[in-house]
């Protein structure tokens, strides 16, 4: 499935694989969490970078283990309107994850800017949209009145456009 | 009042944009219904039995009269001349076409306002006393802390696709005319020996099909830490409440299922867990929504007003109107006037574009340009001169406005019901109307008392009758209306659910049946004692025997 990330639309080179699929010998797999409990000291030896698909039901603090090793963590949108998601992205950043986080299953257009500033950086996107649909809707806003949170494509704060003399406020280290 | 700022003006307005091309992709089919609706709702757009209805955020129920005028303007040019104010101080549009609400966003825009979040799975309009900053009992205004929740809440990315919509309330005074043990959250202030303002919180309050009264998770937030702590709430919810079953899925049922001890634990250790740097509340941020709410100017008037009093003993029907729409203001020579939007026979809560006008010119010659709609669904000019009080009624009675029933048996909640509403198992309205000529005679209304009677349509309880003291609630049996009634219901700081009395009643017995409550409790009651009151003493039997003895 084509992916979005970073403002375009690249291949998944990942290979996703099933609790009971065998594992191949090499590549760049992501394997549901389940298998990643069960199969954790042989899969840290894996010839090859380590994702894995979360679950909506897990606490976040059970993946502070294997973080160091994770390259992709994928969380599921089981339905557009399931939002539990965007607080497993914000906690996974808040507990120090910086590499790929992202989201799958019934992904919309229109919910591609919240996902953003959760801290989502890649997204399956099917086919049923133009790119330039995608694009668009990932901009539609330019101001939030969130601070700290993610803040891709240009996206500003009206905290510190208000407030710009005032003291520089310190990213979060999770923050990019 | 709050005024929008240059970040402000854009964010609505690119929101607009955005629905626009929203709406367009739903016309054009690119969207389905189902991809759009949510996207709708988080603009105010419900599709009704009808028509679609717009909603449209009134934040903390604060209105300006430029406002006021282009809520007229919208009801005459896109609706059929009248608008419904509800009980969330909002006011919806109940006859809107999906093509033309865009342009109704960019109008409400111009005047810096917006239908954000008035519906959807998401935090919604933030509400508070309608009597803030006016009244006498008050600690501090509310409205600014309402103002940054508002603005914490809008598009907040994380809280957007919520298990249910969610309801803050927030009030200042030690009387709660806010409701806020029935809120998803509520936020009562309160000073400490140093005089500093902290928040009590209460959580999972609600009305609905399971009525609840919320608990206090914090006696004292220090202010700095609410909006950290919101989101701790929030956060907790998000993960964990249900999504399984819509009817389950609100905050109240998470709350009674883990318990309340575990629930608060949960927030506590999220709380905890989380960075705060980016959520405290920066005194200079506060401070400059503050200053936006600063008191108007007030003269120093006497507290006697000679006109006013004159006034009073000459006509009978102005101090009638005095003795029920009048409440007491923190400053001398003024006084809090209350528009009742429930005349006899009336729909409760609807105005036409013509008496919004009345009200929107009374409040800029009377009332520092100010106007409140209450979760009652009345108006309120918050800050009038009691020396102008007469030549305000004397408009408003020229209007259709000056009915003299504010917290009496007139006063009727009801949500629009069956006549509107797709969820609707019964009709509201009409029950309304039928009681409210019942009662018609206002020495009767008076000698009665304060009484609160709330009306729902369906269990789904927007009309509150779960906390009225007479509450209403219309089902459905096989065809058929029929109407249930609650007793002992308040939503003040007292607050309590009403008790169910027996069997439903016939729509065109409820009439008669709210009479024999009535007529009970006046045969029951001790000198000075209230509805309320009475019935906490006399316990159901006596108005189930009334009602259902004879049967």
């Amino acid at each position: 499935m084509p992916l979005l990330k970073n403002g375009s639309i690249i291949s998944d080179d990942w290979i996703t694989i099933g609790l009971e699929d065998p594992r191949p010998e090499s590549g760049d797999i992501v394997v549901p969490y389940a298998r990643l409990l069960k199969e954790w000291e042989s899969l840290t030896d894996h010839d090859g970078r380590l994702g894995v698909i979360f679950t909506n039901i897990d606490r976040v603090e059970a993946l502070t283990l294997f973080l160091p090793r994770l390259a992709l963590i994928v969380l599921p949108f089981p339905s557009f309107t399931d939002g539990r998601a965007y607080s497993l992205a914000r906690q996974i950043r808040e507990i120090g994850y910086t590499r790929e986080l992202r989201a799958a299953g019934n992904v919309l257009p229109d919910q591609v800017q919240f996902m953003l500033q959760v801290g989502f950086d890649s997204f399956e996107i099917g086919d049923r949209f133009s790119a330039d649909i995608w694009l668009k809707a990932s901009r539609q806003m330019s101001l939030a009145y969130q601070r700290g949170l993610f803040r891709p494509l240009g996206q500003q704060e009206v905290w510190s456009e208000r407030h710009r003399e005032a003291e520089p406020w310190l990213e979060q280290p999770h923050a990019g | 009042m709050y005024r929008y700022d240059e970040f402000d003006r854009q964010f609505v307005t690119e929101r607009v944009a955005q629905f626009r091309d929203q709406a367009s992709r739903r016309l054009s089919g690119a969207l389905t219904e189902d991809e759009f609706r949510p996207l709708r709702l988080m603009n105010g757009l419900y599709l009704q039995l009808h028509a679609y209805m717009l909603r449209i955020a009134v934040p903390y129920g604060t209105l300006s009269s430029r406002q006021l005028n282009t809520l007229a303007f919208i009801a005459e040019k896109w609706d059929r001349g009248y608008g419904h104010f509800t009980t969330r101080q909002n006011i919806q549009f109940n006859w809107i076409k999906l093509e033309d609400t865009a342009d109704i966003l960019s109008k409400l825009a111009e005047v810096e306002m917006h239908a954000i979040q008035t519906s959807g799975n998401c935090i919604r309009n933030v509400t508070t006393d309608q009597w803030a900053g006016a009244a006498a009992d008050e600690i501090a205004d509310p409205r600014p802390v309402g103002e940054l929740v508002r603005q914490w809440s809008s598009l907040h990315p994380e809280f957007s696709y919520l298990p249910r919509k969610f309801k803050i309330a927030v009030t200042g005074a030690p009387n709660d005319r806010a409701a806020v043990k029935v809120h998803d959250i509520g936020l009562r202030l309160h000073l400490n020996d140093k005089g500093e303002r902290g928040w009590e919180v209460l959580v999972g309050g609600g009305l609905g099909r399971t009525p609840v009264i919320g608990v206090t998770v914090r006696d004292f937030l220090p202010e700095h830490e609410l909006i950290a702590y919101l989101e701790a709430i929030m956060r907790v919810y998000n993960l964990y409440g249900r999504r399984d079953n819509k009817y389950k899925a609100r905050i109240k049922i998470l709350v009674h299922e883990l318990g309340a001890d575990k629930f608060r634990a949960e927030v506590e250790a999220e709380y905890a867990r989380r960075p705060h740097a980016d959520t405290k509340v920066e005194e200079r941020e506060l401070q400059r929504i503050s200053a936006y709410f600063a008191p108007p100017k007030f003269e120093k008037l006497p507290r006697w007003s000679a006109t006013f009093e004159e006034a009073r003993a000459r006509n009978k029907e102005f101090a009638a109107w005095v003795k029920t729409n009048v409440a007491a203001h923190r400053i001398d020579g003024y006084a809090i006037a209350n528009v009742s939007l429930k005349p006899e026979g009336g729909i409760p809560g609807d105005a036409t574009a013509d008496q919004m006008r009345v009200v929107a010119d009374l409040a800029q010659r009377y009332a520092f340009d100010e106007i409140r709609v209450s979760h009652h669904q009345n108006l309120v000019l918050p800050h009038v001169r009691r020396d102008d009080l007469f030549a305000i009624w004397k408009v408003l009675n020229a209007n259709g406005l000056a009915a003299s029933n504010i917290g009496l048996a007139g006063d009727i909640i009801a949500c629009p019901g069956l006549d509107y509403c797709s969820l609707a198992t019964a009709r509201s309205i009409p029950i309304a109307q039928s009681i409210s000529r019942r009662f018609a005679d206002l020495n009767r209304q008076h000698e009665i008392g304060p009484l609160r009677i709330n009306i729902s349509g369906c269990i789904n309880a927007c009309g509150h009758h779960h906390v009225g003291h007479i509450g209403i609630l219309g089902l459905d049996k096989k065809g058929e209306e029929y109407y249930q009634i609650t007793l002992g219901g308040s939503s003040s700081e007292s607050a309590s659910i009403g008790t169910i009395l027996g069997p439903g009643f016939a729509g065109e017995d409820v009439p008669d049946a709210i009479e024999k409550i009535v007529n009970t409790y006046l045969a029951h009651r001790q000198p000075g004692e209230e509805f309320l009151a009475a019935y906490r003493r006399l316990g159901a039997q006596p108005f189930k025997e009334a009602l259902y003895a004879a049967a």
